[in-house]
């Protein structure tokens, strides 16, 4: 080995230690000035799922002052998860992503300090479940229900299922395809809706019928929509035999939105009688650095202009009343009427026992 | 001349107490980095499940190990991890022998295609897996059978992502073997399985041994492959540790199960240490290029085809289904889906970025994480070469530990204890690197320990007595030889930390997504667009880590054989 060579080699490996330790050393100047209490920047802890258009942010700079910064932290039981490990020391000052499954949990371990936000009166009251102390804001409402694929009972000339009575006719066995309930949030909702429609004492019996009639269970809603699911673009590819899957009232629109060209009608469509209706709360997080620029993202959280955007974004719909929907939705979406819903406390007495209980009836 | 003896004793002496300080202060910097980003992170996470109310609760671990549930998560993790090491060998070894001994076009693409799955994350090889046995799949079309939701799902999906390890293990080894040693017991009257037997498979067993060490560590903590292919039946040690921790939160269950598993791979890694020392034998190791022949006889034409056979079956046909998902658009193939990764629009907002950025993002995190890697994992090789104690034997095991501790494990407990000044990295972008460096170290110090240890210490000694500095040593003696050792050590360090999911995810910062990261992303959203851009993508991951396997393929080393 020539010199030369021995020489950048040996500079090589020395510089490269030297970076790695200047970039930590940076790295960590820089997010101390960042997180000072006379901080210009709001952190927003999220999930996986949030979006929200550039446009609309920079308006909440041009009107607070503050610029948001966010922190994707998993899927939504995860993200919640990790707030609760790391209450007291949290990542940022708003958590946005708990739902009314998991509510309690979040409450129960004083997650969040009381902010009533700006607007609230705006938001119709069956959505706002923590009234009283205003510990969590609701942001906007999704229901879980059973999607189906137009073509397949097309095709067969059947007509696709409306209800979760419906589900264990002899006519749709073996074409439905749910999620886990115990590692799947829309699983767990699909079962909560079993919960709501049946009532605490006959919902086995219910899941006894649907098992009888060939239910498959997959893990995660992957799988359970891009592999199994007929209807989707990716189980279109992976000849997918199931055409009913437990997916979103909103999957259809974003079916439409993300194909080229946009068809004119959309190749799923929603079984009405078999919704979950979730809600999703943003929080003031207990012990957060910039407590006052969090209370401004809360507002803004329910102001027109967020709850505008959300529908696109997240696939989700406005808490705020009044909200203009856009064209895809009120074109291609479906309203649910009566969803199903379960009050939070019941959830977080039972949910554990439920989940343990289905475990045993239909996974095993 | 007495006075000249006792010099030399006295210069002896110095130069050992030199060398214990010099190993001292190379493994000053591995010890370091283990302890602040595994050892803490993992201990304080375990000590948050076990601890209440400032006691320990040891009585715990009895109680959920009691758990039938959880005793069938660990009976099926043994089981499953031995089935598919046993499968394996069972499959990859005839490989392992025809990519050693015999000549052919397109050997050394086809050596870095088959590593390719080894380095893919995990959600997008079990779309591409089930697509193969699956329904639809070959199997079903021609006899009507489905593999999906069944164990073999699991066992030959082990299979695709392990063969490269049995190639490229036993392979490396048997390719430097002397075929003449086999030839000659053969002439001295030994049949071909006798001269097998007694020649070359005890030359074999240590590389056997590292091989199915490796294979069995990787399936015994096998994350990805049975979340997605198990179901909600099937779970090891390492899914059930993820679903108490993320979904569950019971940190309890979880710190037990961790530590079972750590427990158990720390056996394995027990046993493997101790074997290997009763085995370790001088070889008379020869030139690769010189062994292979091109096939000759009925016999390795057959074998040659059959092990070609397998290969595009078993491996290359799930990284097919991946590349015609990726240009089958609505109107026919194109390369629609490559072109909508570069716009922000047709992504919609599940990102912040437009997709096409996440390759750029993976090669500096990639980029950062080998260099974080190569400097621990070489540093603590060159403190395992010299003349080692006990303690440092320990030490080597100890450095494969992090493979067998999941990753959510070690993301929570970064959550948890890194979040203070002067370790408050939670928001900073090294936090992902560091995470890949800690599955990159022990990949490092298993391919640059052999060779460190093949450069004979009486150089070092001659170079040390003779005056020169332990630094001076290193560089005039070590460094010309491991220079290569280095660049194949980097290269897998960058293709792990390129396909690493489990802890990224953690951690990745929603502005700079990794590839893996970004294929999730879109996969976990509704859509032909979004389905079509995660297939794009994840080609995209294959062709650049295939990319870095061939430039590996360059720069083998002779003489050599890494345990990877």
């Amino acid at each position: 080995m020539s010199t030369i060579k021995k020489v950048t080699v040996t500079a090589l490996a020395a510089a490269l230690g030297v970076t790695t330790l200047a970039a930590c050393g940076s790295d960590g100047d820089a997010k101390d000035g960042g997180s000072g209490s006379s901080s210009k920047t709001v952190t927003l802890v999220t999930h996986d799922s949030f979006a929200v258009s550039d446009s609309v942010l920079a308006d909440f700079t041009k009107q607070s002052g503050y610029k948001v910064k966010i922190l994707k932290s998993g899927d939504a039981g995860t993200a919640l998860n990790k707030e609760i490990l790391t209450k007291g020391s949290p990542q940022g000052d708003v958590f946005f992503g708990v739902d009314n499954t998991l509510l309690s949990r979040a409450l129960d371990k004083g997650l969040f300090t009381g902010y009533e936000a700006k607007g609230l009166d705006q938001v119709s009251d069956e959505v706002q479940l923590d009234k009283g102390e205003h510990r969590v804001t609701p942001v906007d409402t999704g229901d879980i229900c059973v999607n189906y694929d137009k073509k397949f009972f097309a095709d067969k000339k059947l007509a696709p299922p409306a209800t979760f009575d419906d589900l264990i006719k002899p006519e749709y066995k073996n074409l439905l395809v749910v999620e886990n309930a115990a590692t799947s949030s829309p699983g767990l909702g699909f079962l909560l809706g079993t919960v709501a429609q049946y009532g605490e004492d006959q919902w086995t019996g219910y899941w006894k019928k649907l098992k009888a009639n060939g239910v498959k269970v997959v893990d995660g809603w992957d799988q359970a929509y891009n592999e199994e699911f007929s209807g989707s673009a990716g189980g279109k590819k992976a000849k997918a035999d199931r055409p009913l899957v437990v997916s979103y009232a909103s999957s259809p629109p974003v079916e439409v939105l993300y194909s080229k060209p946009q068809p004119t009608t959309a190749p799923t469509g929603v079984a009405t009688g078999t919704c979950f209706r979730q809600i999703e709360f943003a929080g003031l997080l207990d012990g957060a650095k910039n407590e006052a620029g969090g209370r401004a993202l809360l507002d803004f959280m329910v102001s027109k202009t967020f709850q505008e955007d959300m529908p696109l974004n997240m696939f989700v719909n406005p808490v705020v009343k009044d909200t203009k929907l856009p064209e895809l939705f009120t074109k291609f979406g479906v309203t649910v009427d009566k969803p199903g819903t379960v009050a939070p406390d019941t959830i977080a007495k039972n949910r554990e026992q439920w989940v343990q209980t289905w475990s045993s009836l239909v996974v095993k | 001349m007495v006075l000249a003896r006792r010099e030399v004793a006295r210069t002896g002496r110095r130069a050992e107490l030199r060398a214990t300080a010099a190993r001292l202060g190379l493994m000053a910097l591995p010890v370091t980095f283990l302890a602040v980003f595994f050892a803490y992170p993992v201990a304080a996470i375990v000590g948050r499940g076990l601890r209440d109310g400032g006691m320990w609760q040891f009585a715990r671990i009895g109680e959920v190990i009691g758990r039938d549930d959880l005793q069938r998560v660990l009976w099926f993790t043994t089981w499953q991890a031995l089935a598919s090491t046993a499968l394996t060998l069972l499959v990859a070894l005839p490989g392992a022998y025809v990519f050693a001994r015999l000549d052919f076009p397109g050997k050394r693409l086809l050596r870095a295609a088959v590593t390719i799955p080894f380095v893919l994350p995990t959600v997008v090889v079990g779309t591409a897996f089930l697509a193969l046995v699956g329904r639809g799949g070959p199997l079903d079309e021609l006899w009507g059978i489905r593999l999906d939701a069944t164990v073999w799902a699991i066992l030959l999906a082990h299979v695709f992502f392990n063969y490269a390890v049995v190639v490229r293990t036993v392979g490396g080894l048997w390719a430097q073997l002397d075929p003449r040693q086999e030839e000659a017991a053969r002439v001295l009257g030994a049949g071909r399985i006798a001269a097998w037997r007694q020649v070359t498979l005890p030359a074999l067993t240590p590389a056997l041994a590292a091989a199915a060490l490796m294979v069995f560590l990787f399936t015994f903590t096998s994350f990805g492959v049975v979340q997605i292919l198990g179901g909600p039946s099937y779970a090891t040690l390492e899914v059930e540790i993820y679903r108490q921790t993320a979904q569950l939160l019971d940190l309890r269950t979880a710190a037990v199960l961790t530590m079972v598993q750590f427990v158990a791979v720390g056996a394995v890694l027990a046993v493997h240490a101790w074997t290997l020392r009763r085995r370790e034998s001088t070889l008379r190791l020869v030139d690769p290029a010189r062994t292979a022949r091109p096939p000759r006889g009925p016999g390795q034409w057959t074998l040659l085809g059959v092990v070609l056979t397998t290969i595009v079956l078993l491996l290359l046909a799930p990284l097919a289904v991946l590349v015609e998902r990726s240009l089958d658009t609505p109107g026919g193939y194109g390369l629609d889906y490559y072109r909508a990764l570069g716009d922000l629009d047709d992504s919609g907002s599940a990102f912040l970025v437009p997709p096409i950025e996440a390759v750029w993002n993976s090669l500096q995190y990639a980029l950062a994480a080998t260099a974080i890697a190569v400097l621990v994992g070489g540093l603590a090789a060159a403190a395992l070469t010299r003349r080692a104690g006990r303690l440092v034997r320990g030490f080597d095991a100890l450095l494969m530990l992090p493979l067998g501790v999941s990753a959510v494990t070690v993301g929570f407990g970064f959550l948890i204890t890194l979040d203070e000044p002067p370790l408050d990295l939670r928001a900073s972008w090294i936090l992902v690197p560091l995470a890949q460096a800690l599955v990159g170290v022990p990949f490092v110090v298993r391919t640059m320990l052999p060779v460190l240890r093949a450069v004979d210490g009486r150089l070092r000694e001659a170079a040390a007595v003779l005056g020169a500095s332990p630094l001076r040593v290193w560089r005039e003696v070590d460094l010309p030889m491991v220079r290569r050792a280095v660049l194949i050590a980097a290269g897998f360090a960058f293709a792990v930390s390129l396909g690493e999911f489990g802890a990224t995810v953690f951690i990745a910062r929603p502005d700079h997504p990794t590839l893996p990261v970004a294929v999730a992303r879109l996969i976990g959203r509704p859509g032909e667009l979004n389905y079509g851009q995660a297939m794009a993508l994840s080609t995209i991951l294959m062709a650049v880590c295939a990319t870095a396997l061939l430039l590996l393929e360059r720069t083998r080393v002779r003489n050599t054989s890494g345990e990877f």
